[in-house]
């Protein structure tokens, strides 16, 4: 698979992130090797295998419908920057579905 | 030209639990911002989701209720968006293995049955709450992040926005008495999308589909797709062509404004959730949520019309919801009759509700007082005139109608040996309204009815009275 400035470029707006010219040539790069080192998997013959959604070795974990306040509320407010009467202040995006 | 709409409906409800759908976190309703979370809706590093079995098990009893086919095995994945409403930057979703697929409900409407199809429902977690500012910040509150949703999407199978509106319903009210969700749209735990698309009449491919989110009332959903349709048959008549688009209902215009036109899909790059195994849902397991699902609305409008003999518009009212349909049964059971159960149901306690804007599960009036007042009625023991009176110290304090009635002296007086002698004084006092009632005039004895309730504060039996008061003056 080609990695392209353009499915970076793409990627980057998906995650609301700006490179330079010098960055995106440098991800551009980077972005490649790893993807065609993964494509390695592909010359595997999976004919018959059925899909593997989940490595870990357990199903159906469900926990039982108890609430449970958190202690430290304040703690989880630490990394906000800025915030007013409890809530989290941030600029304004309209917008939420604008990753086309 | 002739046109025909393909409308398809994505509905959200909220699912009643306790507790979030991958963390403990209280779910609540009004609750000061940012005070109900926890390390695992806020995805610090590190924490593990678990999935609530509360949030499976009522997804199953929507899934039973719409004849939809429940998957054997079912897993999450993650939704990717970068959005300040959701610090994980992913919504855990059920995109590949959904809850359910291929149900159904029906509905009618221009005076037919019709049956529209559920392509899928699913569960996922709803994100927190922007509130935007005319100052260029949102402000977020993540008390709403994790709590439970279902989200059921419709088959394309509405033709016009009748039918829409007929299919909402009906969905909600199955939802509603399920008792999954409060389907409250004014308080979000119902939330409506719509798509339609038009093409004209014998063309196979379908339109351009545009899609509104968050209308905020059934009234909208109507409207709004009541506007596309023409608004769309302008631009195609026109020579125009319908943009692949979102739009907004206006309520102030009632009409729709363009909100952003769609380049392509959006690009969300699903993939299963690695922290969540994948969950087997067993048949036993589905047998027993089936075993505790409510009687469901039709057959209790039908045992209401066919057992009770209530009127079907009657009997509509009581379904309005299922609060009031559980309180009209508990009365009946709490052994009123069941006719004037629904008269004191739909007349007295909703017009005391109206009054006061409140809810059924808010008053102090219980089944089991309604019901007693209602056979203190039957057996004579209070008029109604009075019964509307110890409705009303129920009602309004909770009070024991029985006991009220004892306490204040309101049995009513049905005793010929008490009220014999009485009809007699009161008719030897008036000799004038003797004579009126010989000369055929009716009158007279609504005025000597009205003495001994005067005597007896009201709490005579005017049946006995009445009997009475016949019997001596054919006498005279």
């Amino acid at each position: 698979m080609e990695i392209t400035k353009d499915t970076i470029t793409h990627v980057a707006k998906l995650s609301r992130l700006a490179f330079s010219d010098q960055e995106l040539d440098k991800f551009t790069k980077q972005m490649g090797d790893i993807i065609n080192m993964a494509d390695q998997l592909g010359e595997v013959d999976t004919t018959d295998v059925p899909e593997t959604v989940q490595v870990v070795d357990r199903d159906t974990v469900f926990r039982e419908d108890k609430p449970e306040h958190w202690e430290s509320k304040e703690e989880l407010m630490k990394n906000v920057p800025e915030k007013v009467d409890g809530f989290i202040k941030v600029p304004v995006i309209i917008d939420k579905d604008d990753n086309a | 030209m002739n046109f025909k709409s393909t409308i398809g409906l994505e509905v959200h409800f909220e699912l009643k639990t306790k507790s979030k759908i991958f963390s403990p976190s209280p779910v609540s309703y009004g609750a000061p911002a940012n005070t109900e979370t926890n390390v695992i809706d806020w995805a610090m590093p590190g924490v593990l989701p678990m999935v609530n079995k509360d949030v499976y098990r009522l997804g199953i009893m929507v899934a039973l209720a719409t004849h939809a086919h429940i998957l054997p095995t079912t897993h999450f994945d993650r939704k990717n968006y970068y959005y300040p409403d959701n610090p994980k930057a992913y919504q855990i979703t059920q995109f590949f293995q959904p809850l359910a697929r291929d149900g159904y409900i029906e509905v009618e409407v221009h005076g037919k049955k019709k049956r529209i199809g559920i392509h899928e429902m699913h569960i996922e977690e709803d994100a927190g709450k922007n509130t935007h500012g005319a100052n260029g910040y949102s402000y977020v509150d993540l008390n709403r992040q994790g709590v439970p949703l279902l989200e059921v999407v419709s088959e394309p199978d509405m033709e016009d926005p009748e039918e829409a509106y007929a299919y909402l319903t009906k969905l909600r009210q199955i939802v509603q008495f399920t008792g999954a969700s409060d389907v409250k749209m004014e308080e979000g735990s119902m939330r409506v999308d719509t798509n339609i698309s038009i093409r004209p009449a014998g063309q196979k491919e379908l339109g351009t589909k545009v899609e509104m989110k968050n209308l905020n009332s059934f009234d909208h959903v109507r409207r709004s797709l009541a506007y596309e349709e023409q608004r769309q048959q302008q631009v195609l008549l026109s020579g125009g062509k319908v943009q692949l688009s979102t739009r907004r209902f206006d309520e102030a215009t009632g009409k729709t404004v363009l909100e952003r036109v769609k380049e392509g899909d959006a690009d969300y790059r699903y993939f299963p959730e690695p922290d969540i195994a994948p969950d087997h849902i067993s048949q036993e397991w589905i047998d027993e949520i089936a075993a505790t699902l409510p009687e469901s609305p039709f057959d209790r409008r039908k045992r209401y019309v066919d057992e009770y003999g209530i009127k079907e518009y009657d009997a509509d009212v009581i379904l309005q919801t299922k609060e009031s349909s559980d309180f009209y049964d508990e009365t009946v059971k709490a052994g009123a009759d069941a006719k004037l159960a629904a008269n004191w149901l739909n007349t007295q306690i909703n017009g005391y509700l109206n009054e006061k804007q409140v809810d059924i599960t808010d008053i102090k009036l219980t089944p089991a007082h309604l019901a007693e007042i209602i056979k203190m009625i039957k057996d004579g023991t209070i008029s109604s005139k009075i019964a509307k009176k110890v409705f009303q110290e129920s009602i309004e304090n909770g009070t024991d109608p029985k006991k009220y009635v004892e306490d204040k002296g309101m049995v009513q007086l049905s005793d010929v040996s008490v009220l014999g002698p009485m009809v007699t004084k009161i008719v030897d006092d008036n000799p004038q309204s003797v004579e009126d009632f010989k000369n055929g005039k009716d009158r007279a004895i609504g005025f000597l009815v009205g003495q001994i309730m005067k005597e007896t504060r009201g709490k005579a039996n005017p049946k006995v009275v009445n009997q009475l008061l016949n019997k001596e003056l054919q006498n005279r």
